[in-house]
């Protein structure tokens, strides 16, 4: 595979807005979760809400597109310079050559589900300004991204559940490969909405406490939500050393069940190892990482098979939803920028929450930060529908 | 650039007045009169009854036009990569689960939630096919069969095997429906393989365009090329049922569309 560069990457999650506060709260140990207090929701449940959606300006010739989804999307592309970054590489490239791929799973559904409470009485009809094209479908944020940034290239959302933004790494990187396009904005977004929150809780899968991936008494996820965008492009034959690259991807299906993961790991296990052979790398090579860890029974068992199947015992490993809340759509991206930010600064960030670590689960679980060289980083993310995605990034040499 | 080239081996359709892929072509090459008639959505006798009591339209579709053209393809369905596409998911279900939640009582079934997602027919299909592979499945609203080609045939001249693309929409019911108004269920499932062989129907090269999109000359075949998104394959399904080599643009984004060589092999 045709290693690609990260040349600019942002996230905005309940842990910070742009990277700077995201790493400072890695640093810290700092969870964004706090008691759901979203909307009218009365799940007992806690959520990782980004503060300030709402107050988010959309660009006056694009507020048709209003709703959180795109409001969080705009809070996203302001950050870390991300914008200009992709002005400069359609000026290099040319906008026709920049392509434009970002997962969801829910899109802008929350305004859907406003507008069915403000329903005429008689006729049953949604309010007139209710725009479904620009809010609930699911292309809307990739609409929304291409016209804010002035983007001519292909352009398409993933939605695969929970791994969506991390598909969108694969899909960009091969259109790049077959030469269609030089550069694409890759990223997920995803809100909070009833939908997500009441249908966790009916298929019993959130946790009333801050969830905590790979205890031995974890009992769910928190939902959380998340902006996460990066710049992707074919690499110059002349690589600075500290440039951060898309070594390899893998993606499989379980072919299992709808809303439960392999028992085994089938799934997983068939995505990391394609990641490792498009990557020419061995397990031994992986210095981190960053698991899907939902905190789920059955993710965590399932996750841990398939990793030491892999990778033994020895390789350092944590999840960061402790922290994000599970970004469900846009949980791929954000955790793609999260291993980004690890090889950068050298951190492998310790799962918050998690306390006495399950001792059926065999992995090396991380509960507090480590130091140390962090050349090469393995992020995983496991979709309703047993979609999977793995993805390893590494420095440029 | 690699050119965008991979061979269509076999064939699914499923839309309103079209029953398969050889009946659709006798329409489609004017051999036979269009009859405009409901879509007729068979069940998925391929899934284990507790999976196929929880389907919606929207995977009986997927599952229906992805059957006929791996059938037809003679191809071994849990080998393939599979690329689905839809401009929305199923439209019912999502109707159901808004009108609970803006009722009093918002408890959710469970099996409305997990058939809320929008890969819900690549789920059911990986189960049903034994399909391990990687699934891809997008939604570029208007823009979906555009995609979901682009998609499929970047895979194919990539990675050097063989994908399934389906594309699919089906419709909301009111009040969603006055927003976003589908008329009816249409399915497309296309097999293409990086190479020819014996079921090879034709090879197609696609390039981006900036030219305006096909229409269809009939005024019903527009009417449905226009109003449902998968039927924006219906040019380039006339071209390969009229056996006529020659060049086609199907629709893709308001500022790109796509140009298609059709070459017939067979």
């Amino acid at each position: 595979m045709i290693p690609l560069r990260l040349t600019c990457f942002t996230a905005v999650s309940a842990v910070g807005c742009g990277t700077a506060e995201t790493l400072d709260s890695l640093e810290q140990q700092r969870s964004g979760l706090a008691p759901c207090a979203f909307e009218t929701v009365d799940v007992e449940t806690h959520v990782g809400e980004v503060p300030g959606v709402d107050a988010t300006a959309l660009p006056e010739s694009l507020r048709g597109f209003s709703c959180r989804n795109n409001r969080l999307a705009q809070l996203g592309l302001m950050q870390d310079g991300f914008a200009a970054a992709v002005a400069a590489s359609a000026g290099h490239w040319g906008p026709r050559r920049v392509g434009v791929f970002l997962g969801t799973s829910t899109s802008g559904i929350l305004e859907t589900e406003l507008a069915y409470r403000a329903r005429d009485p008689a006729a049953g009809a949604l309010p007139k300004d209710f725009n479904y094209a620009a809010t609930h479908n699911s292309f809307s944020v990739a609409d929304f991204v291409l016209q804010t940034l002035h983007l001519e290239g292909p352009a398409a959302v993933m939605c695969t559940a929970c791994s969506s933004s991390a598909k969108v790494f694969a899909s960009a990187q091969r259109m790049i490969s077959a030469g269609l396009i030089d550069a694409a904005v890759v990223g997920g977004v995803d809100s909070l909405c009833l939908t997500t929150l009441y249908g966790f809780h009916s298929l019993q899968l959130t946790s009333r406490l801050p969830c905590r991936p790979f205890d031995v008494a974890r009992d769910g996820i928190s939902i959380g939500e998340a902006a996460a965008f990066v710049l992707l492009e074919r690499p110059p034959s002349r690589l600075d050393g500290d440039a951060i690259m898309l070594l390899g991807t893998g993606e499989s299906s379980d072919a299992y069940h709808m809303s439960s993961p392999h028992p085994e790991g089938r799934g997983a296990r068939a995505s990391i190892h394609q990641a490792l052979t498009a990557a020419q790398l061995a397990p031994g090579d992986i210095d981190y990482i960053n698991l899907h860890g939902t905190a789920t029974i059955s993710n965590d068992c399932a996750e841990d098979l398939a990793v030491t199947s892999v990778f033994g015992t020895g390789t350092a490993c944590s999840s960061t939803k402790g922290a994000t809340g599970h970004a469900l759509g846009a949980a791929g991206a954000l955790e793609a920028v999260i291993c980004a930010l690890a090889i950068q600064h050298g951190i492998m960030p310790g799962g918050l929450s998690t306390t006495a670590v399950d001792p059926k689960l065999n992995l090396h679980y991380l509960c507090e930060n480590r130091r140390g060289n962090v050349r090469r980083v393995l992020s995983n993310s496991f979709g309703f529908g047993g979609a999977n995605c793995s993805l390893i990034f590494g420095r440029g040499a | 650039m690699i050119p965008l080239t991979a061979y269509i081996d076999g064939i699914g359709l499923l839309g309103p007045g079209f029953a398969d892929w050889p009946s659709a072509a006798a329409i489609l090459c004017a051999a036979a009169p269009y009859v405009a008639a409901a879509t007729v959505l068979p069940a998925p006798l391929s899934l284990p009854p507790p999976e196929r009591r929880r389907t919606g339209r929207v995977v009986k579709l997927a599952l229906a036009v992805g059957f006929e053209a791996t059938t037809r393809a003679a191809i071994e369905r849990s080998s393939l990569t599979t690329v689905f596409s839809s401009s929305g998911g199923d439209g019912f279900n999502c109707h159901e689960i808004c009108q609970v939640l803006a009722s009093s009582d918002r408890q959710l079934s469970p099996t409305r939630f997990h058939n809320s997602v929008h890969n819900v027919a690549a789920g059911y299909w990986s189960i049903a096919a034994g399909a391990t592979a990687a699934a891809n499945v997008l939604c570029a609203h208007d823009a979906s069969f555009g995609a979901g080609l682009l998609e499929a045939l970047t895979q194919v001249v990539v990675a050097r095997t063989p994908l399934l693309l389906l594309a699919y929409d089906t419709q909301y019911p009111e009040p969603l429906n006055a927003k976003r108004p589908i008329p009816d269920a249409f399915g497309v499932a296309l097999v293409l393989a990086p190479n020819a062989s014996a079921p090879t129907l034709a090879k197609l090269t696609a390039m981006l365009t900036y030219n305006d999109a096909d229409h269809m000359s009939e005024p019903p075949l527009e009417a449905m090329r226009a109003s449902i998104p998968a039927a924006r394959s219906l040019p380039l399904l006339k071209k390969l049922a009229q056996r006529e080599s020659g060049r086609v643009i199907v629709d893709y984004l308001s500022h790109v569309r796509l140009a298609l060589e059709v070459e017939l092999c067979s």
